[in-house]
């Protein structure tokens, strides 16, 4: 009954300043399409049809290859909403996304949100290798239950490497299951929306940001290596986004300015 | 290995720094969120499944005999917070001072000749238990233990608690610190890539916040 | 047991009296003594008495983050980058007597940014009257105490008052306001110390800090005889 789907694209560049996409497969409920982008370099790819999914049970991932010099956007129509499924035995689900980012290569990998609800039970991983020159944006935001219900189990890992040396690495877990102090004042203070917006560019080799608060549960913190980290906690969904879009914003618009292009 | 080392290395009186450091208590009790022991105890439960695991983790490792170095790097990538990683080096080198004072090696020696301004204090912690003889799952007993002990000690300080209440939090902590303690113990064996990275948002976002205080208590 | 051997690599421990590379390091002299006794003016003093001679640098530990170490700051006695504030974490007197790590590693930064120093001044935070230094991290200590507090604090003795090796007893110039009896400290703290020097100051006389900075001066000929 469960679900086993793995969906793969590749970007690179298309010798003509933009860039194609030679590889994009769909998988289950993960299906991949090509979107009109904003910005004219980058291909957009867009998940689509991920709302009623993943079921406890499922396993499914996403491998994901930005090759040297390509300008990729992936984003999805809409929430990716975690859900129990049909029968009560299946265990957890499983949703694995493993990313590439090639030398000078810009990936925005800029998902919605991954909802937690009442009953799931999802280990989210997501694991990245970028070339020394790659620049990535990325954001992911967790959602704990949907409106007015208690959240499910929820298990998020996100490693990043850069040039095979580890740059970011977190864990996060919550929900039933759970090992104590989640909800409570050191971890989460009640709050039901977490989310992480990561930048890594080389230029923050020379340049590094300082460390900054964004509000009263948000800071941006240069991480050891070349890359910076928003962290947030909010209310809910609404009021995470506003405080994330406004870091996204100020983020881009400074590198920007820095280098001239986007 | 001698059961008395653990009892040294884990005394809050062992003179490498912790006394000034809250771990993220400080702007809790300012921020009305730990008002009392249950408070308290939540604080500690979740920093001890957090970052005390992650911690813990990286000392078993570092007793266990895994590169210190490249043991180091992982910390920095688990920290996402430059005031934690300032923190973490500092306690760091004053770990080492301490513990070159009382277990000298060349182990010690070598770290400390390798990182001048210090090394995570997690894997200086470790690395000084393999000196004295002790085992990864001591390390990572010593690390979790420390992870809840200074927050308490703290809380003590900050809002008059009843120090029987706040050593009560840590006894009733006790089965839980052992968990941490095999957890991360049992990871160390697997290797760097296998060492867990639990973290804790309001964590690393208040020490920011704590860092920037012009006027404090405790200096994390 | 590390007093006086060298270790290989950086950071020395404690008291050794030597530098890594083998030469002698600064003498620190600790100074102590409860809230408003003038500890902070009195290292302020010595700072402008005897920088044009000596390389000098201080350590400050504060009950709350840096204010001694900014109250140095703004008096420009010394430049910022030879005056470092250790944070203790509420309990100056742990920073300086139990745990002395973040002190030698204070010590360690200034010898490394400023050095080669002659005399390091690590002044306590206001404590209290049992507040002393580590032999691990000062060389001699200084306790000052001051006749607003009360002309029967040397009476009352206690480790600061008994032990120190110089008890400063500070703004003479209030005596006849605060109805204190110099004969009368003079002679208990003879009491309490039997020969270890006592000194009466007011830093807003002409003398100043004088005794105070004659007394650095010996101690500092004697450790670099």
């Amino acid at each position: 009954m469960s679900v086993r789907a793995t969906a793969r694209l590749r970007a690179e560049p298309d010798g003509r300043g933009s860039t194609a996409l030679p590889l994009l497969e769909s998988a289950g409920p993960l299906a991949l399409r090509r979107t009109r982008s904003p910005l004219p370099e980058h291909a957009r790819v867009t998940v689509v049809g991920a709302m009623s999914a993943p079921l406890n049970g499922d396993r499914l991932a996403i491998e994901a290859e930005a090759a040297d010099g390509a300008r990729l956007t992936v984003d999805a129509a809409a929430a990716t909403v975690a859900l129990p499924g049909p029968s009560t035995d299946t265990g957890s689900s499983t949703y694995a996304i493993h990313v590439n980012v090639g030398e000078g290569a810009t990936l925005y990998w800029l998902p919605e949100q991954l909802v937690s609800s009442h009953g799931s039970d999802l280990h989210q991983t997501t694991r990245i290798e970028l070339a020394p020159t790659a620049r990535l944006l990325l954001r992911e935001e967790q959602i704990l239950g949907r409106h007015g219900e208690p959240t499910g189990a929820l298990t998020t890992r996100l490693t990043v490497h850069r040039a095979g040396r580890p740059l970011l690495d977190q864990q996060l877990a919550y929900g039933p299951g759970a090992p104590g102090g989640w909800d409570g004042p050191a971890v989460l203070g009640g709050h039901r929306a977490v989310g992480q917006l990561f930048l890594a560019d080389p230029s923050f080799e020379d340049a590094p940001l300082p460390a900054r608060l964004l509000g009263p549960t948000a800071a941006l913190t240069p991480l050891a290596g070349p890359a910076v980290l928003v962290t947030a906690v909010a209310a809910d969904a609404r009021l995470l986004r506003e405080i994330l879009d406004g870091a996204l914003h100020e983020l881009l618009d400074g590198l920007k300015a820095d280098t001239g292009n986007s | 290995m001698s059961r008395a080392a653990l009892l040294v290395l884990a005394d809050g009186r062992f003179p490498a720094g912790g006394h000034a450091h809250s771990g993220g208590a400080e702007p809790a009790v300012t921020q009305g969120r730990i008002r009392d022991a249950d408070d308290l105890a939540a604080f500690c439960r979740g920093r001890l499944h957090t970052a005390g695991l992650t911690a813990a983790a990286l000392a078993a490792a570092a007793a266990h005999g895994l590169d210190p170095l490249a043991l180091d790097e992982a910390a920095d990538a688990r920290t996402p917070s430059p005031a934690l990683r300032a923190t973490a080096r500092k306690l760091g080198r004053q770990m080492m001072r301490a513990a070159r004072a009382t277990w000298p090696s060349p182990e010690l020696d070598a770290l400390a000749t390798a990182r001048p301004r210090g090394a995570h204090q997690p894997v200086v912690l470790g690395l000084t238990a393999r000196t004295a003889g002790l085992g990864p799952e001591d390390a990572a007993h010593c690390v979790a233990y420390e992870t809840v002990s200074g927050p308490a000690t703290a809380v003590v300080r900050l809002l008059s608690l009843d120090p029987f209440h706040a050593t009560a939090v840590l006894a009733r902590l006790a089965p839980e610190l052992d968990e941490v303690a095999a957890q991360a113990a049992e990871a160390a064996r697997h290797g760097i890539d296998a060492l867990p990275a639990a973290s804790a948002p309001l964590l690393d976002i208040t020490a920011e916040a704590h860092a920037a205080w012009p006027v404090r208590l405790f200096a994390s | 047991m590390h007093l006086g051997h060298t270790h290989d690599g950086p950071a020395a421990v404690s008291a050794d009296a030597t530098r890594p590379d083998g030469t002698r390091r600064a003498l620190r002299i600790g100074l102590g003594g409860p809230v408003g006794s003038g500890k902070t003016a009195t290292v302020a003093a010595l700072c402008r008495e005897l920088r044009d001679r000596l390389s000098i640098a201080v350590v400050t530990n504060d009950i709350y983050t840096r204010e001694d170490a900014e109250f140095l700051l703004r008096n420009a006695v010394l430049p910022p980058e030879r005056i470092q504030g250790v944070e203790t974490g509420a309990c100056p007197h742990t920073a300086i007597r139990d745990d002395i790590s973040a002190n030698l590693e204070a010590v360690e930064d200034l010898e490394e940014a400023v050095g080669p120093l002659d005399l390091i001044l690590v002044e306590s935070g206001g404590d209290n009257l049992t507040a002393t230094f580590s032999k691990g991290l000062v060389d001699a200590q200084v306790f000052v105490i001051d006749v607003a507090g009360g002309d029967d604090i040397p009476r009352k003795g206690g480790p600061g008052v008994t032990t120190a090796d110089l008890l400063v007893i500070n703004k003479t110039d209030l005596a006849p306001h605060v109805g204190s009896d110099l004969q009368r400290m003079a002679r208990d703290a003879k009491e309490q110390r039997g020969e270890l020097p006592v000194l009466f100051t007011s830093l807003t006389s002409a003398e100043g800090v004088g005794p105070v900075a004659d007394w650095v001066r010996v101690q500092l000929a004697a450790w670099t005889a």
